[in-house]
């Protein structure tokens, strides 16, 4: 994923000639927060039922595992790699929660051994990514089979869902007076930390410039390696973290849970404006982007439209995403194309 | 290097030898995985449909790009088949065969399409098509299902009955297989594929035709996912709409074991049929081993990775004696 190659489309910088206000206001996270609006006013107005508080709280109840994963997928896919493992650490979880705690232990050492479970599998991908350098779509792609086949391997067909009650009813209910789940705090402290991390610190910036050029960051003393390898353990605490809330939220610990998730949440970041060749992307456009599934999923079913359109809607919003960047950019040097012959040279693009 | 050395060497080789080592383990353990009739053509049959979609998988990944819509074409095309049978009663079964090709290749051409001129990275146009494909197939089925009595008997014998003891699907896959491994390294086209994957930046200012050669990829993959579909069909004689449903990886998996680069450029595709026919080898060992088959994912997770690992080992072992010739 490292590599830009020809077929890349040119990257869009931002052009600081332009005032502040069309810097902010004309960016694809922009664009994706704007849909996010139309389609909630949409949706509000005329689907029967969807302003209703209980489909805000079932709408937030079904996202927050993607919009946890999302986090940290935005940081990996910034850098230019991928993690296509995720789903299956949230399987593993799953799996290590419910046996630990069908063999005696309390949900906060089991939960807690489950996130460890999960940063171990981080470090399993970042050790083959980093330290033997493989590329981190193919190692994903293998510790997606291993990881899912060590959760399956352990319970087999069996679930476990004799979870104290108080552990359950906490995943799904609300905070006091409000239509919103409890479990929105969490998400809204990790999103601030995650924000924070990849915004405004010294790590942040030196994961786009990862992800610009690999080679550059390092030779500007980014510690290219080690900051991957964080990234990646980051994305197997958070994953065994959604892994936790899944099963309580749903009362079960399965070794398939939340099979294929891995999709959705990349679905999700690349729709919030992340590109996949690195460098560029915010976490702003990223939650943006998995409201905005989670919404029309929403919307969609109350209209008693069926998951297979969609799934097909999701996937056109994916393809139509990449593809209106790749025509902006063909339009903007049409557009500089243009100016060239005209007249006066416009001011050095990059 | 003799031509025994130069076998030896070969990537493949390492490959067709653990296959081999399954078998005769397994077989030693129980003599009918091999022996009893059954066993001899399922260990060539069950394989057969997913050798087709990880051959096409190969030539995509060799031009540094990746198909994810594969098992979603692989579920359309299979419904298609059924409802062809239905739809048209006393349709020639070959006719078909045709058909599926054609509409693989149609499926892969909008991936192709998409990729190769609007220059949008393939992982992310075929995620969306695995979706859109998936849901357009869902919309279709319903809740319905094809059943063996749909479909004529000759077309289902096909996939069941052998022609001296090789059964006709495997004897389809393996013609389609030295085509494309005969074509690939012979022809000047195939020859760019690689040029293409290895640095396709150099390809096109070598003035090769990337786009053209991108899509040509696109459309052979979608089309042997296509034949697939329709060889699914006749083999389990019952569809549904989620026939082939995460096929992707496994055609993935297939080819990255057997030794095809996933940044493009090298691997053939005899490597990824021998990788098709050892993950499912293994799955079917497996239970008669003794293994508990829900183990099964895990052991081809261990497999993938140690297969990259080994290239990566190899990779650095060559490039360490180029190194060394050189400043000799």
């Amino acid at each position: 994923m490292t590599q830009a190659t020809a077929s890349a489309p040119t990257r869009v910088y931002k052009d600081y000639a332009r005032p502040l206000w069309r810097r902010l206001l004309l960016t694809r996270e922009a664009a994706i927060i704007a849909l996010l609006v139309i389609v909630y006013v949409v949706a509000a107005l005329s689907v029967r039922n969807f302003a209703a508080p209980i489909t805000i709280t079932y709408l937030l109840l079904d996202v927050a595992a993607i919009l946890f994963i999302a986090l940290p997928m935005t940081l990996i896919i910034i850098t230019g790699e991928i993690d296509l493992s995720v789903a299956s650490i949230v399987g593993l979880s799953s799996v290590t929660l419910g046996t630990l705690h069908q063999a005696g232990l309390p949900i906060e050492a089991a939960g807690t051994v489950a996130i460890l479970v999960g940063i171990v599998a981080g470090a399993i991908n970042g050790f083959f990514i980093t330290v033997v350098g493989l590329p981190s779509l193919a190692v994903t792609i293998g510790t997606l089979a291993l990881f899912r086949g060590l959760a399956v391997g352990i319970l087999g067909t069996t679930a476990v869902t004799d979870f104290t009650e108080f552990w359950t009813d906490l995943a799904k209910s609300k905070i006091p007076g409000t239509p919103v789940p409890t479990v929105m705090i969490l998400f809204v402290v990790l999103a601030i930390v995650f924000a924070v991390l990849l915004h405004f610190t010294p790590f942040g910036r030196g994961i786009y410039a990862i992800g610009l050029s690999s080679e550059a960051a390092r030779f500007s003393g980014v510690k290219v390696e080690q900051t991957k390898f964080i990234l990646f353990v980051l994305s197997g605490a958070i994953s065994a973290l959604a892994g936790i809330y899944y099963t309580l939220r749903f009362g079960s610990a399965r070794g398939d849970n939340a099979t294929g998730l891995e999709l959705s949440v990349i679905a999700a970041v690349l729709l919030g404006g992340v590109s996949i060749f690195g460098g560029r992307g915010n976490i702003a456009g990223v939650i943006a982007g998995v409201l905005l599934i989670g919404i029309l999923g929403s919307a969609l079913r109350l209209a008693n439209v069926t998951s297979d359109v969609i799934n097909i809607i999701t996937g056109a919003l994916l393809v139509a995403s990449v593809v209106s960047t790749s025509v902006l950019a063909w339009i903007h040097r049409k557009r500089i194309g243009a100016g060239i012959k005209k007249g006066p040279p416009s001011p050095a693009q990059d | 290097m003799t031509r025994l050395g130069h076998l030896l060497k070969q990537r493949e080789t390492g490959i067709a030898l653990a296959l081999i080592l399954v078998v005769v383990f397994t077989t030693a353990k129980n003599p009918a995985f091999l022996f009893s009739s059954d066993g001899w053509r399922d260990l060539l049959l069950t394989p057969s449909i997913l050798m087709l979609v990880a051959v096409g998988q190969a030539i995509v990944i060799i031009t540094r790009n990746v198909d994810l819509s594969v098992g979603s074409v692989v579920g359309l095309t299979a419904y298609l088949t059924g409802r062809v049978f239905i739809d048209l009663p006393g349709v020639p079964w070959p006719l078909v065969f045709v058909i599926g090709l054609v509409a693989g290749g149609l499926l892969g051409l909008i991936n192709g399409a998409l990729v190769a001129f609007a220059k949008v990275p393939a992982l992310v146009i075929t995620l969306g098509t695995l979706y859109i494909y998936r849901g357009i197939n869902v919309m279709w089925t319903g809740s319905d299902r094809i059943n063996s009595s749909d479909m004529p008997r000759e077309f289902l014998a096909l996939g069941t009955q052998s022609l001296l003891g090789i059964p006709y699907l495997t004897i389809i896959a393996l013609v389609v297989l030295v085509i494309a491994g005969w074509y690939l390294r012979t022809q000047r086209a195939g020859r760019e594929f690689y040029a293409i994957g290895s640095d396709p930046a150099a390809a096109h200012l070598y003035g090769l035709k990337v786009t053209q050669r991108v899509l040509t990829a696109f459309v052979v993959c979608g089309a042997l996912a296509g034949l697939a579909g329709v060889l699914y069909a006749a083999r389990y004689g019952t569809v549904n709409s989620q026939a082939g449903s995460g096929w992707e990886l496994d055609a993935v998996g297939a080819a990255v074991i057997g030794g095809v680069a996933i940044f493009g450029g090298s691997g053939t595709v005899w490597g990824a049929a021998i990788g098709a026919y050892l993950l499912l080898t293994i799955n079917r060992a497996l239970p008669v081993i003794g293994v508990q088959d829900f183990w099964q994912r895990a052991v081809v997770g261990v497999l993938i990775l140690g297969a990259i690992v080994l290239d990566r080992v190899l990779a650095v072992r060559q490039s360490r004696r180029l190194t060394e010739a050189r400043d000799r």
